[in-house]
């Protein structure tokens, strides 16, 4: 099989292979880079648990799946003693907007994410493992069983490890098109056969997850970094290197996806508290000689960033946040000075809408009416008070839903109008400036009746 | 049990193995590959077959149901041999899209949701595919397109039988 590798732009051989490895894919590449190396140590002397997490915790490695809790902290919540059934859950549900990570580290690194998630297994008690992907994900799915093939028949996976007496199960579950299963207790649901509805929290997971049983939900980019983390640099454990990769309260290195109206769109591996105006250096500037305007810096669900404020942020979880957004996915999305504001939040509104389980009434209506309102503006057909409506309505969704999708169709339509307001005043104000000037129709814009007619 | 059969021996296997990953209490856990098989071998999911996969699985037929109206993946109506998913998302909006699918729409006389004449193509407007790095992009059946062009939509549709 031949897998094209030619997104992945710069590489730190932590969760994505650099170019000069042959079929990074194969079991043979993975072990000849240090692969498998963890597993093996940790299967052999027996490491404590224990161990293993504060190792993880001093990494300072934070879930890359977008909320960016600390992975360490993470695992020591799994009631790894307690009898019963327990099971790790890797979330290759990949879907942000603007996000293309995970795809690339299960085509080219599936390794990193089996040895990952089996020391996860090792760690937390659990047996079985469900790594579940994205329906569409049919190439990285085929190279996921290969792998896993490859590493059965190593011993890496299966019953009695390496002769250790320790058995670990790891199962491809694909989904079938939902954007919402990426979150964690509707990605449960569907892996137990039901709707993708996000589940009450609590209980959470750890207590009450897959089956009702213990269960810690990671994001693959999470996962597939362990192996290299524990490896430390040829020091065993010395997660002390990988922290100190990034920045204070940022560990290690990180896949940032840079994507939109720039020259070299690609993954980059790069070290966390990069400045932002180095990665877009790397990735060639903005294309056709334009000069940039926005960035969304996490996927499509957190607050936009005109330029001004985005030259002077660095990519970590304290820089993107001082500056007025967030890490997200990592999920860079580049937009340069044609960019139509109006018409970019009119695309991001209509994905919730159509992504909303509907499930909460915020959401499930809110979604839809953000949407009309915002296409009606981009129409020419809004007016001033749709203006105030579409900040009442997304206000009046964040922090009302059982998940986060609410929160991520609102967060962008705050940012936006804040940021790129007088961008919609404009749309709204050029239809005003028609409709005065056609004698007998002045001020129609502002008349409610007309302006439904657009609001089916 | 079953007083019809409506799927092979070889999709009743899959859905066999399938079944094998999950606990033997879990059956349920296995629905949405059985109905993707289901798809895969009938072309769409009517409703006899939806319910007749519910049995296959041993749950109630609205389960099935559910399941197969809520995830976008599953057709409800019969669709050409090659399904064409252009993703219009941000990523790929930035990097026009429009011209993609305008193009598309243009070469097949087809709109989001048709099917040729011909019954040879489908074309859907899809949410983001992951895959913004080689944007624009579309999947058709299991593969990823990327980079397109126009150009590269002529090669790559006269290449599919």
């Amino acid at each position: 099989m031949e897998i094209e590798f030619n997104t992945v732009r710069k590489a730190y051989n932590v969760c994505l292979p650099d170019s000069s490895r042959d079929q990074p894919w194969t079991l043979k590449s993975y072990q000849a880079n240090g692969g498998y190396q963890a597993l093996e140590k940790i299967l052999r002397e027996k490491t404590p648990a224990s161990e293993i997490i504060e190792a993880l915790k001093a990494s300072n490695l934070r879930g890359r799946g977008g909320a960016g809790f600390p992975v360490g902290v993470k695992w020591s919540f799994m009631p790894r003693d307690a009898d019963g059934q327990k099971y790790v859950i890797c979330n290759s549900d990949e879907g942000e907007p603007g996000t293309c990570k995970d795809r690339d580290i299960l085509r080219l690194n599936p390794h990193a994410l089996i040895e990952g998630m089996t020391i996860g297994g090792y760690v937390m008690g659990a047996t079985v493992g469900y790594n579940y992907m994205r329906g569409e994900f049919w190439q990285p799915y085929e190279v996921m069983e290969r792998a896993m093939k490859e590493a059965r028949q190593a011993g890496y996976l299966g019953h009695n490890l390496l002769d250790s007496g320790f058995d670990f199960n790891l199962y491809s579950h694909l989904g079938a098109g939902a954007y919402i299963c990426g979150e964690e207790t509707a990605l449960l649901n569907s892996l137990e056969g039901l709707k993708g509805e996000p589940r009450f929290k609590p209980p959470f997971p750890a207590t009450f997850g897959l089956y009702g049983k213990p269960t810690t939900i990671n994001n693959t980019e999470s996962f597939a970094s362990v192996p290299a983390i524990l490896r430390g640099n040829g020091k065993w454990m010395n997660s002390q290197w990988f922290k100190d990769l990034g920045v204070e309260n940022s560990g290690g290195v990180k896949v940032f996806s840079v994507t939109g109206h720039v020259k070299l769109p690609g993954n980059y591996e790069i070290k966390m508290g990069t400045p932002f105006s180095e990665l877009l250096k790397m990735a060639g500037g903005v294309w056709k000689g334009r000069k940039l305007k926005a960035v969304i810096p996490g996927g499509s669900s957190v607050p936009v960033m005109p330029a001004i404020n985005i030259m002077k942020a660095n990519m970590d979880y304290d820089s993107l946040q001082q500056n007025g957004s967030a890490v997200g996915a990592g999920s860079v999305i580049i937009m340069d000075e044609t960019t139509d504001m109006v018409k970019v939040l009119e695309r991001i509104s209509c994905f919730y809408f159509e992504e909303s389980c509907g499930q909460c009434t915020p959401c499930r209506e809110g979604t839809g009416w953000l949407y009309r309102i915002i296409r009606r503006i981009n129409n020419g057909h809004g007016t001033m008070a749709d203006l105030d409506t579409l900040l009442d309505v997304a206000n009046r969704i964040e922090g009302r839903t059982i998940c986060a999708l609410g929160d991520a169709a609102a967060w962008p339509v705050q940012s936006f109008l804040k940021h790129f307001g007088h961008e919609f005043e404009a749309k709204v104000m050029a239809m005003d400036g028609l409709y005065a000037a056609s004698a007998g129709r002045a001020g129609a814009a502002a008349n409610p009746a007309n302006a439904t007619a657009d609001s089916a | 049990m079953l007083d019809k059969v409506l799927l092979s021996d070889a999709s009743l296997q899959e859905i066999d193995n399938e079944l094998d990953k999950y606990p033997k209490d879990r059956r349920q856990s296995a629905l949405l590959a059985a109905l993707r098989i289901a798809q895969e071998e009938h072309n769409w999911l009517s409703d006899e077959l939806i319910e007749y996969v519910a049995e296959v699985i041993g749950v109630p037929p609205v389960r099935a149901f559910e399941v197969a109206t809520f995830y976008s993946m599953y057709d409800l109506k019969p669709v050409g041999r090659h399904k064409i998913n252009v993703c219009t998302n941000i990523s790929c909006m930035l990097r026009g899209c429009d011209q993609i699918v305008n193009y598309l729409q243009n070469k097949l006389g087809i709109g989001f949701g048709e099917t040729t004449a011909d019954g040879k193509f489908t074309l859907k407007e899809v949410e983001c595919l992951a895959a913004c790095a080689g944007a624009p992009m579309m999947q058709i059946g299991r593969d990823y397109y990327e980079n397109l062009s126009p150009e590269k939509i002529d090669t790559i549709l006269q290449a599919l039988p």
